[in-house]
């Protein structure tokens, strides 16, 4: 990157080591502090801080209510729910509500987190807009000058729902429902940062927009919210990053991302997480595509403890289209519970699901894929793929594709495979020089690549560098 | 300076193949091995790489006084074994040019990169060589490539990583005449007094065109015969009926 010369040695070997992990954090010093627990006090004490508006501590209020009347989803998914221990969590923990539009003026510690991330290095050299959360709430946020211009609007949610209420207000909570499931309920009651966005009719915003996710104390849950409205006939891509320390007890990151691309609108949203191994990321993501509108959600999810993610498209509008590209890892100690689903609501919309995961040593990787064609529609389409990569023999991997198709006028293709990296692959690659693990991250680099490439060119490096690392010491 | 083979005795899943079998490869010298199906060529090639499913029971296999069999799979190749495949395994979504720069990168002492200009050169060159379209450098390792491109690609594999001592399982397998002259001239291009080729092959054909130093027969796990090159116009002009007809003496 070409403003890395400009930092020195120190910072850059900081950088180098470790970015990738992000195993690190600093004495916490929170002037707001919800206290462990949840309860209708915390919701005030949340509601108080931010300073919302009524209809907002209205939204919380019963969102609680619906969180603590819905059960636990075990009778479908992993009993290791049942650690998450919600009296010990703390739900909000911040320095103050505002972030701040320049990195001199964020608190050391804070800045020299996401400069060890490498955050400001990226927004110089190739991001259109960065924002930064450091747990409960974002410490920076700036977007350039031209986007603004252009009326393009990138803000956390606080802010959003504050300044923008007109925009924020129809859409927030429409894409995914207080009660859809039991996750999003408790982010509706305590949600705090994320990003809303807002790219008027027609503009094409050409460099990604990025967030950048940080969980720096122990104990601590995560409810970003995010809203992102792409006007008629506009593009925009949207990068999230994430990192935690590793901590001795568990952290919840628990996210709704709402989208909504208006006619002939683009919106592709990526995410890079890599939550240590103690975070269980429990989260909703959906989009809705309106007539001949793309929603692509391109998502890789490396770390965390249990991860539990089926980014979805509902296409409403004639000619939309879904598309979900998923690459997930999962090493020992890790399940990665990943999929799609692609709600198909009007005539001529397509879906895509390509799913690839790699399970190593005791890790599991588990396919949930939802597709819905209704029978009064015709000309739908939809092609799933997904492939699962088994490095060991205790690794596992679960494919549970639900494909409902009724009527007769639509096309679906499903394909799907299970491979391991063969012995006589292996024996190859190390003839060559390559020993056991570099063997084998070529290989799965190599299983992997033809999704890596979807990502945006600096992504896609420290993705397959990521993958590297996630390899090291897994065989042999 | 040799390679060289000692009383060699492997097996696999229990069943002896290599049955007390010496050769020696200096440096500079091009072996041949020819033998029937089933005689233990492809087993020697895989034994002497390191292969883990073949268990060495009896006798060494030493590289220039380094004993192999205490070295892994890559450490024999780092210091200078290379083994072209006759079945070749395909790397889908690892380009070739990732693949050798990989492979090259492995060579180099720890924080040392590779010269990414120099190497593309280097690549580029050898390349035409070999009548390699430079389309291949961004294909996957093998996968798709018919026959004839995987035994080319071997050969360019091995002309790049600059082995000391080189294995040819039956390179010649598949391949056409006129792929046949274009991979022997790659060989040729590498012999070198630092170098010892051993090559296996069932027919005489490559022999037109790679001469050899010397030729053996393997039978049974063990060499029966050697001589110069007029052995292979031997065996091809009576075949390898006399191995049965007892006529043979160990070498």
């Amino acid at each position: 990157m070409s403003d890395a010369a400009t930092l020195d040695a120190g910072t850059r070997e900081a950088i180098d080591i470790d970015r990738s992990r992000g195993d690190f954090s600093y004495p916490e010093s929170h002037k707001f502090d919800a206290g462990h627990g949840l309860s209708a006090a915390t919701v005030d004490y949340i509601c108080d801080v931010k300073e919302d508006p009524e209809w907002i501590r209205e939204f919380r209020h019963k969102a609680l209510a619906t969180f603590e009347k819905k059960p636990m989803p075990t009778h479908w998914a992993s009993k290791d729910l049942e650690n998450i221990d919600f009296d010990r969590i703390r739900y909000y923990l911040s320095d103050g509500v505002r972030p701040t539009r320049s990195w001199d003026e964020v608190p050391d510690d804070v800045k020299e987190t996401f400069e060890r991330l490498g955050i400001p290095e990226q927004e110089r050299a190739y991001l259109a807009g960065v924002e930064a959360q450091y747990d409960s709430e974002a410490a920076y946020s700036n977007v350039k000058e031209e986007l603004e211009k252009d009326g393009v609007i990138f803000v956390n949610s606080t802010e959003g729902l504050h300044e923008h209420e007109e925009i924020f207000r129809p859409w927030f909570g429409k894409v995914i429902p207080t009660g859809d499931n039991k996750f999003s309920a408790l982010n509706s009651a305590v949600f705090s940062g994320g990003s809303f966005i807002y790219v008027p009719k027609g503009v094409k915003v050409r460099h990604p927009l990025q967030a950048y996710f940080r969980i720096n104390s122990e104990n601590f849950g995560q409810f970003e919210r995010t809203l992102i409205i792409c006007d008629e006939g506009s593009e925009m891509t949207y990068m999230e990053g994430c990192t935690a320390p590793k901590f001795e007890t568990t952290t919840l990151h628990s996210a709704v991302v709402e989208l909504v691309a208006m006619k002939d609108a683009k919106l592709q949203y990526i995410t890079v997480q890599n939550w240590s191994s103690n975070v269980f990321n429990l989260v909703t993501k959906r989009g809705i595509a309106h007539e001949n509108a793309e929603v692509k959600w391109i998502d890789c999810n490396i770390g965390s403890r249990l991860t539990m993610k089926y980014p979805g498209v509902i296409m409403k509008g004639r000619k939309a289209r879904g598309e979900v590209i998923s690459i997930a890892l999962a090493n020992s100690g890790q399940h990665q519970d990943t999929g799609a689903k692609m709600i198909h609501a009007a005539d001529e919309t397509t879906s895509n699901v390509v799913s690839k995961s790699i399970s190593v040593g005791e890790g599991r990787s588990t396919y949930r894929g939802q597709v819905h064609i209704p029978k009064h529609l015709k000309g739908c389409r939809n092609n799933t793929e997904c492939d699962a990569l088994l490095i060991n023999a205790d690794s596992r991997t679960d494919t549970y594709p639900a494909i409902t198709v009724r009527g007769n006028q639509h096309a679906t293709q499903h394909e799907a495979s299970v491979s391991q990296v063969s012995e006589e692959m292996l024996f190859y690659l190390q003839q060559r020089g390559l020993n056991e693990g570099e063997a084998m991250s070529l290989a799965v680099n190599g299983f992997v690549n033809d999704l890596v490439r979807e990502f945006p060119m600096e992504y896609s490096v420290e993705l397959k560098r990521l993958i590297e690392l996630e390899m090291e010491g897994s065989v042999g | 300076m040799s390679l060289i083979i000692k009383n060699l005795h492997a097996e696999t899943d229990g069943t002896e193949i290599l049955k007390g079998l010496d050769l020696e490869i200096p440096r500079g010298e091009v072996h041949a091995i020819m033998g029937p199906n089933g005689s233990g060529k492809s087993t020697l090639a895989k034994v002497i790489a390191g292969h883990e499913d073949y268990t060495v029971t009896e006798g060494s296999v030493t590289m220039d006084g380094v004993d192999l069999s205490g070295l892994e799979v890559d450490e024999r190749a780092r210091a200078g074994l290379f083994l072209a495949f006759q079945y070749p395994a395909e790397v889908p979504g690892v380009s070739m040019a990732n693949f050798l720069r990989a492979a090259r990168q492995a060579r180099l002492p720890e924080g040392e990169e590779i010269d990414a200009v120099a190497y593309y050169k280097e690549l580029y060159e050898k390349m035409d060589l070999l009548g390699i379209d430079r389309k291949f450098t961004s294909r996957s390792v093998n996968e798709g490539f018919s026959g004839g491109e995987k035994k080319r690609n071997e050969v360019l594999q091995m002309m790049m990583l600059e082995p000391v001592y080189c294995v040819m399982d039956e390179t010649d397998s598949g391949l056409d005449i006129d792929a046949l002259k274009v991979v022997a001239e790659g060989v040729n291009a590498m012999r070198s007094p630092e170098r010892g080729f051993l090559v296996i092959t069932h027919y005489q054909r490559l022999l037109n065109y790679i001469e050899p130093d010397h030729v053996h027969v393997l039978a049974g796990g063990r060499i029966v015969r050697s001589g110069g090159k007029e052995l292979a116009h031997e065996l091809e002009a009576k075949g390898y009926d006399f191995l049965k007809e007892g006529e043979l003496a160990p070498a």
